[in-house]
């Protein structure tokens, strides 16, 4: 099959406007809903809806979940530790555009 | 195969207690930690030192290790010796054949040693409790970096990508590129990352966004600035010139009495979305030379008649 002929995917674009519920939030990020409910509680992620059942969550939070699963498991990081790196992180980011 | 030798990954001495090598792990994870380092090659030297630390921290994996003998040298050719197989020398507790990939690749000669299921015990992501998933297996997510132009952006497109793993080897992807994506923003493709274990499902590929430079605009969001150069004239008497935007050229005022580093906006006119970015023009005035005896004479006329200190705000 040529470049050309290859059928186009479709991706979804993790911004503002996207939305995902908890259980798909979980899965997307490969968290459990403990973990993803304790980062909300350290102010790491900020979901839409006060309720846990009616969390909507943001592409962007995305990013910041993945960064801070692998954050925590791989250096052993307490949550405290995950916001701060990521707020740390995100700080060079910004400097350096 | 080439022989590793992981204390020297780790930077410790063949004696080195316990202590010394989790401090020394501790230390060279947060060095090449994929999500922190700016080392090119940080996923890399984090596997290397991941591996090395999973087989120094466990004392039988260890002593396997050790009995290979201290006379490798790390790169030199390495043969097992013979009447070995895949898991001689550790049998893990965590069952067979747990892919390896999943959790991150250890190297051949990690699994020469202990086998593939030597990592299922593995302080790994995908094993740690808060992701486990009993039975079939996830694939792991992919990320990479995607670099387009801004006229991709702002038009929509699609780009061919090699999508490489090891189970399935090389495979080629035609993927959206929607209109409006910034630098920074990430895409995702469900089920195009790792495929799965025992009938998992396959990962997501993250994709992220990062723009071509451009010879003439410059993202900011979805803002786009412009250095518009105008002539002494244009700004000080005013002046409607054409101004190059990436949706097609646009007539601009340019108000009388401006001056160099003045930012006009277009509204509208920066990278699609809801709202759409604006274009900011920043005015640069270029002053035409004096390399004709006819320009010098008037530049000499306008010093003579028109008095004026640039300097006068600073005191000079």
């Amino acid at each position: 099959m040529t470049r050309d002929e290859l059928d186009i995917i479709m991706g979804q674009l993790l911004d503002e406007s996207l939305e995902f519920e908890l259980a798909e939030f979980c899965r997307v990020c490969q968290a459990n809903e403990d973990f993803v409910a304790a980062l909300v509680a350290e102010g790491v992620i900020e979901p839409r809806g006060d309720e846990r059942t009616h969390w909507r969550f943001t592409g962007r939070s995305v990013r910041r979940t993945q960064v801070a699963v692998r954050l925590h498991h791989d250096l052993d990081v307490n949550l405290p530790g995950v916001a701060l790196a990521l707020d740390l992180l995100e700080e060079i980011e910004r400097l350096q555009r | 195969m080439d022989f590793k030798d992981y204390y020297a990954t780790l930077g410790v001495e063949r004696g080195a207690k316990l202590d010394e090598i989790k401090r020394a792990y501790r230390k060279l994870a947060r060095k090449y930690h994929p999500d922190v380092s700016k080392e090119p090659d940080a996923e890399a030297r984090f596997k290397e030192v991941g591996e090395a630390y999973e087989v120094l921290k466990d004392p039988e994996k260890r002593r396997a290790y050790d009995q290979l003998g201290a006379d490798w040298q790390a790169g030199q050719e390495f043969r097992p010796p013979p009447g070995s197989g895949p898991g001689q020398y550790y049998y893990s507790s965590g069952g067979p054949d747990v892919g390896a990939e999943q959790f991150g690749g250890f190297s051949d000669f990690f699994e020469t040693l202990f086998g593939r299921g030597g990592a299922a015990g593995a302080r790994s992501r995908g094993a740690q409790d808060f992701r486990y998933q009993p039975g079939p297996m996830r694939g792991e997510d992919q990320h990479a970096r995607i670099q387009i132009s801004l006229e991709d952006a702002f038009n929509g497109a699609s780009r061919t990508l090699e999508v490489r793993s090891p189970s399935t080897g090389k495979r080629n992807i035609r993927v959206a590129i929607p209109r409006g994506v910034t630098a920074g923003q990430r895409i995702r493709l469900s089920g195009q990352g790792a495929p799965g274990q025992h009938g998992g499902a396959a990962g997501d590929l993250f994709l992220e966004v990062t723009f071509e430079p451009h010879p003439i605009f410059e993202a900011e969001g979805r803002n786009v600035l412009l250095t518009l150069p105008v002539a002494p004239w244009e700004a000080a008497l005013g002046e409607t010139v054409g101004v190059p935007t990436l949706g097609g050229k646009v007539e601009l005022k340019i108000p009388a009495g401006s001056q160099s580093g003045r930012r006009l906006r277009l509204k509208g006119r920066g990278l699609p979305g809801s709202p759409p970015g604006d274009q900011i023009v920043k005015l640069r005035i270029d002053t035409p030379p004096a390399d004709t005896s006819f320009a010098r004479t008037l530049y000499e006329e306008m010093r003579s008649k028109m008095p004026f200190n640039p300097r006068r705000d600073i005191g000079g």
